[in-house]
């Protein structure tokens, strides 16, 4: 364990990560207190370059450009969170199961996370959210119908190596059921480098979330990221603050995820030299 | 490699039949009618919803419905966008052109420019340039690619004045010959850029790794043993065999790029697919956005089998062994 914690800190930009991600998390929950301008709020000061009245800008019905991007922490994380969890919890019951007891029911599963990982998934989230409509909890739901298969493949693979080890077959001597086996001995040792995926998987959901909020797929009345792009990009020739900085926290943000998600990879990844 | 091939079709053929479904699954997530899916929002000349309904059996069992929608397909049959006042497949076909002529460029300059900075590099494997590789990558993950697009017009276009914003070609003027094609790559260089940065570093990363396998292979030693020079060495020996692991990388990845190329279309109004799919989307065009996604999809099972035959034919050992899909 000690030696896990020195290797994740060796890898420092894994810590400058986890750093900005811990700020990120208390400033999405404390979001409701926070001073300054409502981000809804629309004002008379239409279109103004960053000053000191607005540090970044207002947009074209004069919002607060920084009052969006602090309001706009909450909705990337709880839809990175919120999709990540949902994707996990389903690939592991599932690639668990299917790599577990193998059969026609892992031969099906297995085609059909090929399938998903061949389809253009960005197309078919942007296909379902326009035909059933905006909401945050469909684009998470249709977020983590897109990336469990990498996490059920993942498992699967995982939990077909662990269950030839010779502890499995000593617990299994002792009587245990299956089911139980598989929950208590074989999944908990399944489960590292399916962290490190899931880390991943919040990068990838946030930015997915920012591309369909860009084309114009989340509701307007939700403060996010991508819908403020989305309307940096029809004032591309007057505005680059509306543009600039709400990308930045974009790329950011899912920089932090992905190098957090290596980072938490190679610490849990023992044969990593330091 | 007729059975090869026969395996490859064999993954195929399963894969768009899927694909197929999910298609018609979608029709029905649409909250009340899904007649409304079929036609979309547009003004519709009436009595066409009840064409199609008796066309798609929307009134028979769900099983039925699949089975119509499916010979409905095979004859060719999208639909029809009453926004475009077009059949949808045509539609398509006609804007793929534009989304291909940005893309395959964006690709094969990817490849260029990833093995040449593989080929630089890999002989003196430094650790500096190592990571810079491994830091172009997290970035290329990282980035926004429309976001990418946006930053590049306000720097290029808006403030240096360099670079065309937006469009395909001129409106000024009407160019005609080498002039017009002039100008197409003049505005294709922003976009172009967009949608290749992020595959640079993914060729290059994978074309470093294989340049230095290649580098430590007995036919190397061979040939600088003859005497041949350092330059032809890497050339005519290292190259083709670093060759095959990018051809598939690209191969795999024609699927996200179309995707790239699709977003950073709706940031240079570049009139292809990714400009269709955003004005359906504000149209609730529904046949055209099924549509999309249909043939995306198809295409880029098509692109992954193409993918595994070129591989074979590059690679004699992989057709004995046969290939499983990756």
């Amino acid at each position: 364990m000690r030696r896990m914690w020195r290797r994740f800190l060796a890898y420092r930009a894994g810590v400058l990560a986890a750093a900005y991600v811990l700020v990120l998390v208390l400033v999405a929950a404390a979001t409701p207190f926070l001073p300054g301008p409502d981000p809804l709020q629309i004002s008379n000061d239409v279109m103004q370059a960053p000053s000191l009245a607005h540090l970044l800008g207002t947009d074209e019905l004069g919002r607060d450009v920084l009052s969006g991007i602090v309001h706009g922490v909450a909705v990337s994380l709880t839809v990175g969170f919120a999709a990540a969890l949902a994707a996990t919890v389903i690939g592991v019951v599932i690639g668990a199961t299917a790599g577990y007891w193998g059969g026609l029911f892992d031969l099906l599963v297995m085609r059909i996370a090929e399938v998903f990982q061949v389809v253009p998934s960005f197309i078919l989230a942007a296909v379902i959210v326009a035909l059933s409509g905006p909401g945050l909890t469909r684009v998470v739901s249709v977020i983590a119908l897109l990336a469990w298969p990498q996490v059920a493949r993942l498992m699967r693979g995982e939990v077909m190596r662990i269950k030839g080890l010779e502890f499995v077959d000593a617990v299994r001597c002792l009587g245990v059921r299956e089911p139980v086996i598989l929950a208590t001995e074989v999944i908990p040792n399944a489960l590292a480098p399916v962290l490190a995926a899931g880390t991943l998987i919040v990068a990838q959901a946030i930015l997915l979330e920012a591309a369909l909020s860009f084309l114009g797929l989340s509701s307007a009345d939700l403060v996010s990221w991508g819908r403020m792009l989305n309307s940096g990009q029809r004032f591309l020739y007057n505005a680059w603050w509306l543009s600039v900085f709400p990308g930045t926290a974009i790329f950011l943000t899912v920089l932090a995820f992905n190098l957090l998600g290596d980072a938490i990879g190679a610490a849990l990844n023992p044969r990593t030299e330091t | 490699m007729r059975r090869f091939l026969l395996a490859r079709l064999g993954w195929a053929v399963p894969v768009i039949l899927a694909i197929l479904v999910v298609n018609f699954l979608i029709i029905h997530i649409v909250p009340g009618d899904p007649i409304q899916a079929l036609i979309g929002d547009f003004p519709a000349p009436p009595g066409y919803a009840d064409q199609i309904r008796h066309e798609f059996g929307l009134d028979q069992p769900v099983s039925t419905q699949l089975g119509l929608y499916l010979l409905n397909l095979a004859k060719g049959q999208l639909g029809f966008s009453f926004a475009n006042r077009q059949p949808v497949l045509g539609l398509i076909l006609q804007r793929a052109q534009f989304t291909l002529l940005l893309m395959l460029p964006a690709l094969a300059a990817a490849a260029i420019l990833g093995i040449v900075m593989a080929l630089a590099a890999a002989p003196r494997a430094g650790s500096l340039y190592d990571s810079g590789l491994t830091a172009l990558s997290l970035v290329g993950f990282s980035l926004p690619i429309f976001w990418l697009g946006q930053l590049l017009v306000i720097v290029f276009a808006i403030k240096l004045h360099l670079l065309p914003a937006q469009g395909m070609f001129s409106l000024r003027e009407r160019l005609t010959g080498w002039p017009y094609v002039l100008d197409v790559l003049w505005h294709l260089v922003l976009p172009m850029f967009s949608v290749t940065i992020y595959y640079v570093a993914i060729v290059a990363r994978v074309a470093r790794a294989s340049v230095l396998d290649a580098l430590s292979q007995d036919f190397v030693l061979t040939a600088k043993a003859k005497g041949l020079s350092r330059r032809h060495v890497l050339w005519r020996h290292v190259l083709p065999n670093a060759l095959i692991p990018v051809v598939t990388v690209i191969g795999y990845n024609f699927g996200y790029s179309l995707t790239g190329a699709i977003l950073v279309e709706t940031v240079f109004a570049w009139p292809g697919l990714g400009n269709l799919f955003i004005t359906s989307i504000g149209n609730r065009d529904y046949p055209v956005l099924q549509g999309i996604f249909l043939l995306t999809a198809i295409a880029v099972v098509i692109a992954n089998v193409a993918t595994d035959l070129i591989y074979a034919s590059l690679d004699p050992r992989v057709r004995a062994t046969g290939l499983g899909h990756a």
